[in-house]
């Protein structure tokens, strides 16, 4: 049993969403923006995909989709932006337009954050430019860059006490279920970065204290330190009833104050999730990682006595997630299980051939493994679902433990009719 | 730069992964960035797909954006030459890869020192030509490799037999196509040769030539390769489509007129359509005659639209009032074949376009891609999904043809359902509706003013025809710069706009 966690780096062919999917739950977020993502036939056929039924519903989203003439710059691209800003201005009127950069615009050095400003002040409406492309950034990253983005447009904060700014976009019913377990310990939560409105973001500067809700916040986290002079509190993330009690002392201890009650409530919430746990314990899970929330959820399930095998992650930012890893380090100490191997940027017929060996009981993968490996007999739950769930906060923790015992439920259901394995050559696994 | 919320056809390197990955035993590696492989996703979730699907890329990020991929693709194609030891491997550019105007060919051709597969670089322009277009062109590619590498002679099989051109992953209802062309040609006395490409091995390829014609059941797809097979090996095509009776009985006397057939086949046709087929009776029992003039519009790609305009105008009786296509390419083609059955065509890619020509045409029923059925939904017109682009539903498990005789009864059922039902419409008709649903405006009009006892008619009208009868009274008073809509203006509206 090793006592420190390994960390390994693999090739980096992997199954992930593109980050330009940040749209989707961005434009819903943050009611009175306009995401328009400045790509390909191929970005527009992801995002159309992907998004599904959402498209119909004539979302606050647009591709301005980049022609044979945009590339070769016969176009002016100056003039075409301006011409669809325009356009998106008048037909919808938003607070915020956000150009999404793609691959695209990356490689043929499209100058958007040069010509955001000058756009801006032509049709009065203020433009955020984030790089969400898929030549830097693998999936929920995208939500980084926006937000990231948007820190410079956060007003100064003028007053003397110190103050407390959250960062992550997080359902509005579930942030105002963290404000409120904050405000149980006398801490006043002045702002959400973002908010539902573009026109409410909070004020930053020296003097505010921030914390990240998400572990995929690193480049938000780093701006909000550098450039707004804001003081980072580094927690675990409030992912599970241990992630979101480290969560509120980590934020308790920083602020002095003393908190009140944390015991109980976690416990009333263990407590709860008792019918779950009994379910997957000792079973053992392997993350294949496409999403960057592994970590937090790995620790949380170990808590519930799972085993971790592997825990693929995309990207890992050791300091931005450092109190997550120290903790689900003392999780395994605590539970007594040996430390998962945490692979970065994993290479996914690698990892297959892993699960082939190790046979794990549970499997959380991308939609495009997911079906595969059940015609094998292994049980998956897809890693998306985590994405779009509410998980964060004591509230939420059985939403959780719901998605993961699922597949466990439904394969209960069927494992004595003798068909689990349903592929004809079975060779490969 | 376009404003686009939505595409009927995908981007190009979908296409070339379709036709790969539907073979047996070709692995496709996309030169794309993380991400681009959304197509796995695709076919794993909508075809249900137990295997994992032979696609692999070849990351692109900053460091290649730097460097050049240098030995980056030549190692993925060798690593996949060994883990999976394809007999084909297929390399294709994405939109990335097309601007970073990499020399794909030279990695190629290092590869193949130490490969056994063989592989090949799909010839795409991601910015020219769209998903069908590559699909088509990458089977073409694929096709004349394999054959031109066996020039051998090779004979005729005895029997007449015939290659199906364009059965491929992620095809509307192909699985099912498929199996009703067989069952058919069986019938016939025809072999099947080749099935091409789906679960068809890249080694058999070097039979195509053995089989009498080739048969390309969809003209987005497999046409290319047909031609070329005509041109270099003097294999005739049937390029009919076999959807719908009419075009079944064209489609069977050619395949027997080109093979030659000894067999009475106008009886097999007359037997096929007038006891078999259900459609033909179906289309003239009195439960149909309802259906008699209702309006129609009819969108998807060329195939499908073109025949399923001919069916609901020619074995129906049904009145298309727009018929349209996405597949510009082929737009000559289209108008050609449905000029005669419809009052307008409809060329465009742009779904907004036929969004609006819907809410303008206001048909009865609607024929169309996923796409259409939304906007169904939101104008509470039905629609028969008839076409790609598509979703999981049109995945159906069950035995769901559109080709061929089982086809017309699939159709004649989608068809049916999709109109409100004969008798519930007479019903409705008389005694007002089910429901008591107020009238909900949709538009626009605030300068009418409904007198009381007008609005207590409209309320007496069928929900589904409610808002189009109040529209249309609206149009009718502006026209007549009324101010006030009265019964008798309701009447002599409907007097005049037939509504």
């Amino acid at each position: 049993m090793c006592s420190t966690l390994k960390f390994e780096c693999e090739t980096g062919n992997y199954h992930t969403f593109c980050p330009i999917s940040c749209v989707a739950w961005l434009y819903q977020k943050i009611s009175d923006s306009f995401f328009l993502v400045i790509g390909t036939k191929t970005c527009g056929y992801f995002l159309q995909n992907a998004l599904g039924v959402m498209i119909f519903a004539e979302p606050r989203y647009a591709m301005a989709e980049l022609e044979e003439g945009d590339i070769s710059a016969q176009l002016h691209d100056f003039d075409e932006l301006k011409r669809l800003c325009f356009q998106i201005h008048q037909d919808r009127n938003p607070s915020v337009i956000v150009w999404i950069g793609t691959c695209t615009t990356e490689i043929i050095k499209m100058d958007l954050e040069g010509m955001a400003p000058k756009i801006e002040q032509m049709i009065g409406c203020p433009i955020i430019v984030a790089r969400a492309n898929g030549l830097d950034y693998a999936f929920t990253q995208g939500e980084d860059t926006v937000l990231a983005a948007m820190a410079h447009r956060c007003p100064e904060y003028h007053q003397n006490h110190p103050n407390l700014v959250l960062f992550g976009s997080l359902p509005n019913t579930v942030a105002n279920q963290l404000t409120g377990e904050l405000a149980n310990q006398g801490i006043h939560v002045s702002g959400w970065l973002p908010e539902s409105r573009y026109e409410e973001l909070p004020e930053l500067g020296p003097g505010v204290f921030v914390c990240g809700v998400n572990p995929f916040l690193s480049r938000t986290a780093t701006t909000l330190m550098r450039r707004r002079k804001c003081q980072l509190i580094g927690a675990p993330f409030p992912i599970g009833p241990d992630g979101t009690r480290a969560w509120i002392e980590k934020i308790c201890q920083v602020l002095n104050i003393q908190p009140q009650n944390l015991d109980q409530r976690e416990n009333s919430i263990w407590e709860s999730l008792q019918p779950y746990i009994s379910l997957i314990k000792g079973r053992s899970v392997f993350f294949m990682g496409d999403n960057l929330l592994e970590i937090s959820l790995a620790r949380f399930l170990v808590r519930c006595g799972m085993i971790v095998y592997e825990i693929g992650i995309p990207y890992m930012d050791k300091r931005f997630q450092a109190s997550e890893l120290s903790l689900l380090e003392k999780t395994c100490q605590q539970m007594n299980v040996s430390l998962p191997r945490i692979v970065e940027k994993p290479d996914n017929y690698n990892q297959v051939q892993r699960i082939r060996s190790l046979q794990p009981d549970l499997v959380i993968t991308g939609l495009a493994h997911s079906n595969p490996l059940e015609a094998r007999g292994i049980t998956t739950k897809w890693s998306v679902e985590f994405t779009f769930a509410q998980i964060h906060g004591f509230t939420n923790a059985r939403d959780i433990l719901e998605l993961v015992t699922r597949p466990l439920r439904r394969n209960n259901h069927l494992k004595d009719l003798g068909w689990s394995d349903l592929v004809q050559d079975s060779s490969l696994i | 730069m376009k404003l686009a919320y939505w595409m009927y056809a995908g981007p190009a390197h979908i296409g070339t992964l379709r036709v790969a990955s539907s073979f047996k035993n070709v692995h496709g590696i996309m030169h794309a960035p993380l991400g681009d492989d959304y197509f796995n996703v695709m076919r794993s979730m909508l075809e249900r797909e137990r295997d994992f699907t032979p696609v692999t890329a070849s990351i692109v990020d900053r460091y290649v954006l730097a460097r050049g991929s240098q030995e980056k693709v030549v190692e993925n194609i060798t690593r996949k030459d060994k883990e999976e030891k394809p007999d084909l491997i297929v390399l294709t550019p994405t939109c990335t890869s097309s601007i970073l105007q990499e020399d794909l060919q030279n990695f190629i051709r290092r590869a193949q020192a130490s490969t056994d597969s063989d592989i090949l670089l799909a010839d795409v322009n991601h910015y020219r030509v769209n998903e069908f277009q590559a699909a088509d062109r990458t089977l073409e590619q694929i096709i004349s490799f394999y054959v031109r590498s066996n020039p051998n002679e090779i004979v005729q099989t005895k029997k007449p037999s015939a290659n199906i051109l364009g059965i491929f992953t992620l095809g509307f209802h192909h699985q099912h196509d498929c199996r009703e062309i067989y069952r058919l040609l069986k019938d016939l006395g025809i072999e099947i040769n080749l099935v091409i490409p789906e679960g068809c091995a890249v080694t058999d390829l070097k039979k195509l030539t053995k089989a009498w014609i080739n048969i390309v059941p969809y003209r987005e797809i497999g046409l290319m390769a047909a031609k070329f097979l005509e041109k270099e090996y003097k294999m005739p095509y049937i390029s009919t489509t076999p959807m719908g009776l009419v075009e079944t009985a064209a489609w069977i006397r050619q395949i027997c007129k080109q093979t030659n057939s000894q067999m009475d086949y106008e009886q097999y046709i007359d037997h096929q359509t007038r006891f078999v087929s259900q459609a033909a009776w179906f289309s003239r029992s009195i439960d149909c005659q309802n259906l008699t003039g209702k309006k129609a519009l009819v969108f998807g790609d060329a195939t499908h639209a073109a025949a399923i305009t001919k069916i609901l105008v020619r074995e129906m009786g049904i009145n298309v009032c727009c018929a349209g296509t996405y597949c510009q390419h082929d737009g000559d083609w289209f108008r050609e074949q449905v000029q005669a059955f419809c009052d307008q065509v409809l060329i465009t890619d742009d779904h907004t376009r036929v969004g609006n020509m819907i809410a303008e045409i206001e048909p009865a029923a609607i024929f169309g891609t996923q796409m259409e059925r939304h906007v169904g939904k939101r104008l509470d017109i039905p629609c028969g999904v008839i076409s790609a682009p598509i979703h999981i539903q049109n995945f159906p498990l069950s035995y769901r043809p559109f080709l061929g005789y089982e086809g017309t009864n699939q159709i004649a059922d989608l068809v049916y359902n999709s109109f409100t039902l004969g008798m519930e419409d007479h019903l409705l008709e008389i005694f007002g509706g089910h429901d008591v649903k107020t009238v909900i405006t949709k538009n626009l009009s605030t300068d009418l003013i409904w007198e009381s006892s007008a609005m207590e008619e409209l309320q007496k009208i069928p929900g589904f025809v409610r808002n189009r009868i109040k529209r249309n009274t609206e149009k009718f008073a502006r026209s007549r710069k009324l101010e006030k809509i009265t019964v008798e203006v309701m009447y002599a509206a409907k007097e005049a706009l037939g509504a």
